[in-house]
């Protein structure tokens, strides 16, 4: 097989800024405070990803932004081999407070990414735009 | 049929706010949407049919109906005429329950205009009175920003697949493999060389674990179809395929309870074979969306083919293959050697259905008395979130 990268080579990829919305702006700000924010729904308690006002799960609006502890393992991940920018990993990350988030992991060899590798968040900082969530090894 | 008293309002309700600068569209539509369902004495939970029009933010209905965690739906319809959309909606409601293709019709319609928000057709990342806010796609801060493209979200479903069952990619191969076969004796094919499984397996990676011949073809083209009533029908001299059943669904990220293993194929092939009066085992040929092998081997599985995770032995050693296997799939070459045209292939699918149920696929092809058929096909992305959407079709003596 023709692998385009050694894959001992750290992978990192440059995020773009994200479009906020009035509905987004209070995670990008705290972003921009070192903080990861989620969503908690009081109605039902359980959690949800993405953040938005109505909770998916029981449909009541009284959602509530909590600040996450940032970890989780990986769902599944799939490395896309060629990019303006080199290879890249998409995953989705299981928190420890329960969503999936879909993200890239960074700062990892292509080897080295595996399915239940536990991993932590990194506020990356984009170009003209708040940090956004990516994900690093433990 | 007519829809004259098959349908009732029984929910309705107008949205306050005249100037909304705190809110998104995608909060105003969720805010009506409860507004209504109240009125009316329903709950979300009780949704299970979606209307919306161009203002909708994000894709199709999809986007509407992962914000606002519609769990039940399996009747969906964006049919956009502008302003009049909502009350034609109400009319394509009341055929759909007229049809038992749902109960419960959900219609919204929501936009910011006076906030610079999105308004149908003009771009949806314009910031509102200089905010810099966008009032997109709700998810799209979330997503788009990671490089999620086709390839990179069905590879994370093959690649879970593979992670919880076991799945190997000389399976996934066999795929490609059927569909080359095929794709041989089809003088339009784009790809009619044919493939071995060492061949795909050898091939470039392009997103772990899927190789340069996992992937569909990029094509440009075209498709249409008629459908018809029984009298007009009955009137035409070309063979008659009638259409048995036929079921839809939404499948979308649920809050963030996802599970890549699966697809809206668990939903509408049911939905689908019920209406129609058969399983699985009596199907004589399918039509199976093959943007990539995955994406074939999840929805083979999803019907009813064979269990969850028995796909791959399923698909191997020519499984696929027409008067060779048990299930002859995408006797056209499919998308994956013959043709995905603006990178939709739900159409063709149907097409070939029908040429199979015609006794018109080409002789080397051709399924022995193909009196039943299945179309499907999954759009959007696999990974991410997708609409379902399963046809029956029966060859008429």
């Amino acid at each position: 097989m023709s692998d385009l990268q050694p894959s001992s080579e750290k992978m990192t990829r440059p995020v773009p800024a994200p479009a906020v919305t009035i509905e987004s702006k209070p995670f990008f700000d705290a972003a921009a405070e070192g903080k990861f924010l989620i969503k908690r729904c009081t109605a039902c308690g359980e959690a949800h990803w993405y953040p938005r006002s109505m909770c998916p799960h029981c449909h009541s609006d009284q959602t509530v932004w909590e600040e996450s502890k940032g970890e989780g393992v990986v769902y599944s991940f799939s490395i896309l081999r060629k990019s303006p920018t080199g290879p890249f990993a998409l995953a989705y990350v299981t928190l420890a407070e329960g969503p999936n988030v879909l993200t890239n992991i960074v700062d990892i060899a292509p080897n080295d990414l595996k399915i239940g590798l536990a991993v932590k968040v990194k506020l990356q900082p984009t170009d003209g735009g708040p940090p956004v969530p990516v994900f690093v090894p433990v | 049929m007519s829809i004259k008293g098959q349908a009732y309002l029984m929910g309705a309700y107008e949205h306050p706010t005249r100037d909304a600068p705190d809110k998104t569209t995608a909060q105003l539509h969720a805010e009506s949407a409860k507004g209504a369902l109240d009125d009316a004495g329903l709950s979300f939970d009780d949704v299970d049919g979606y209307f919306c029009a161009g203002d909708a933010p994000g894709f199709g209905a999809m986007s509407m109906i992962d914000y606002m965690g519609l769990k039940n739906v399996r009747h969906m319809d964006t049919t956009e005429t502008g302003g009049s959309s909502y009350i034609l909606h109400v009319a394509h409601a009341a055929q759909a329950i007229a049809a038992g293709k749902c109960k419960v019709a959900l219609i919204t319609l929501a936009g910011r205009p006076r906030n610079g928000g999105n308004r149908p057709g003009a771009s949806m990342a314009g910031g509102g009175k200089a905010t810099g806010l966008s009032d997109g796609a709700p998810e799209a801060g979330f997503e788009s920003i990671y490089g999620g493209s086709t390839h990179n979200t069905y590879g994370m479903c093959a690649m879970r697949h593979m992670h919880e069952y076991g799945t190997t990619s000389e399976q996934l191969a066999w795929i490609k493999v059927a569909a080359s076969h095929h794709a041989q004796w089809n003088e339009h094919a784009f790809l009619k060389n044919v493939v071995t499984v060492e061949d795909v397996v050898n091939s470039r990676m392009i997103s772990d674990p899927l190789h340069l011949l996992d992937c569909c073809v990029v094509t440009d083209g075209g498709g249409a179809l008629v459908v018809v009533s029984p009298e007009i029908a009955k009137s035409l001299n070309r063979p008659k395929v009638k259409l048995l059943g036929a079921g839809e669904a939404p499948k979308v990220q649920q809050g963030g309870k996802l599970d890549l293993t699966y697809s809206g194929a668990v939903w509408s092939g049911p939905r689908a074979f019920a209406e129609a009066g058969v399983t699985p085992a009596d199907i004589k040929y399918a039509s199976i969306y093959d943007s990539f092998t995955i994406t074939v081997l999840m929805q083979i599985e999803d019907l009813g083919f064979c269990k969850k995770g028995e796909g791959g032995k399923f698909v191997a050693d020519g499984n696929l293959i027409s008067g060779v296997g048990k299930l002859p799939f995408n006797t056209d070459g499919g998308g994956l050697c013959n043709n995905h045209p603006t990178n939709r292939g739900g159409i063709t699918k149907v097409i070939e259905a029908v040429r199979q149920l015609r006794g018109e696929a080409h002789p080397k092809v051709q399924v022995p008395n193909c009196d039943l058929a299945i179309a499907h096909g999954t759009g959007g992305s696999l990974g991410v979130r997708h609409g379902a959407a399963t046809l029956i079709l029966e060859r008429e003596a």
